[in-house]
């Protein structure tokens, strides 16, 4: 099981690396959701099914949606802030 | 030079709150008061992992501690949602749009049958979730997000649906009034303030725990109202 814990947190650092090197935003949101929904999984088997649960339902959930929502009035790739 | 010396103060600041602190205890020991020699110490969270269940009648000890022991900070936390949600609500002023929502995009038929399939069955996981919160992993706060995401599935598959924002209003103020109510009855009856004065009733048992199945509904109905209509207010400034 130690493994298995090991491999989650390993794909959740990349996961966070991509998300704050991507120039993509949208890349980067689905990047977070990511590092959200490991972290849940990793809570699980920490014995915190609470945290687990609201980890899962809010941070994978309805932040991601939050992002994209913001992401669709403004700008998709960083680089388009100058141009606007 | 400024910086300096607004360094310095904050330094002086900092050093003055150390030293009016350094003496006081904090966290986990704390005289014991009531039964046992008044000398003697508690350790909180041993205290709370024995006794929580006992005293509270709450078999999920975070609810024992989240509503039974520190029912005012859970509170604070609601009121910190509601101010950001309101917050929102004044920032995204969007007026009514012309546009009948029907004229969106349609989903794809998987994406909506999906959406219809699930949304009841959210919902009442939601529900499962905040009602059991004192007998099993769960609570009010994450039923409530349960909920909210049944509202953003709503949004993803059924483009032409609108949720009743009076509705959601009504839900929200009503589920915060009980709570305090709840609380206020409790320094009336007792003299504290969200005082247990219900029976605990059985461990294990769906009505036991006195008031901590009712305020758990109430957050959840208020976490989940308050989310969908942050969901539904981002949702039609997008469209």
């Amino acid at each position: 099981m130690t493994i298995f814990q090991a491999l989650l947190i390993l794909v959740m650092i990349a996961a966070a690396v991509f998300a704050a090197r991507s120039r993509d935003l949208m890349n980067a949101v689905i990047a977070c959701a990511m590092v959200s929904l490991m972290a849940s999984i990793i809570f699980y088997f920490l014995q915190a099914p609470d945290v687990a649960m609201a980890e899962a339902a809010i941070g994978a959930g309805l932040t991601t949606a939050i992002f994209i929502f913001a992401i669709n009035r403004t700008v998709r790739h960083e680089d388009d802030e100058k141009a606007d | 030079m400024r910086k300096l010396i607004s360094l310095m103060v904050l330094l002086a600041v900092a050093a003055g709150i150390g030293l009016a602190l350094h003496r006081t205890p904090f966290g986990a020991e704390r005289a014991k008061t009531g039964a046992g020699s008044p000398g003697e110490t508690v350790n909180f969270g041993r205290y709370y992992v024995h006794e929580g269940v006992e005293e509270t009648g709450a078999t999920n000890i975070v609810s024992s501690v989240v509503l039974g022991y520190r029912g005012f900070d859970t509170l604070g936390e609601v009121t910190v949602l509601f101010i950001a949600a309101t917050g929102l609500a004044a920032v995204l002023r969007v007026k009514a749009t012309s546009r009948d929502p029907r004229d969106a995009e349609p989903a794809s038929l998987v994406v909506f049958t999906g959406c219809r399939f699930l949304f009841p069955l959210l919902l009442l996981f939601g529900t499962y979730v905040f009602v059991h919160g004192h007998l099993a992993p769960g609570g009010g706060f994450q039923g409530g997000a349960v909920i909210a995401s049944a509202f953003l599935l709503v949004y993803l598959g059924c483009r032409g649906r609108t949720l009743n924002e009076t509705g959601l209003r009504v839900a929200e103020s009503l589920s915060g009034l009980v709570f305090v109510a709840v609380g206020l009855v409790g320094l009336a009856v007792g003299g504290a303030f969200l005082l247990n004065f219900l029976p605990t009733g059985s461990p294990y048992a769906l009505f036991s725990a006195g008031i901590i199945p009712i305020v758990y509904v109430a957050i959840g109905l208020k976490v989940g109202s308050e989310l969908g209509a942050i969901i539904d207010r981002l949702a039609e400034g997008a469209r």
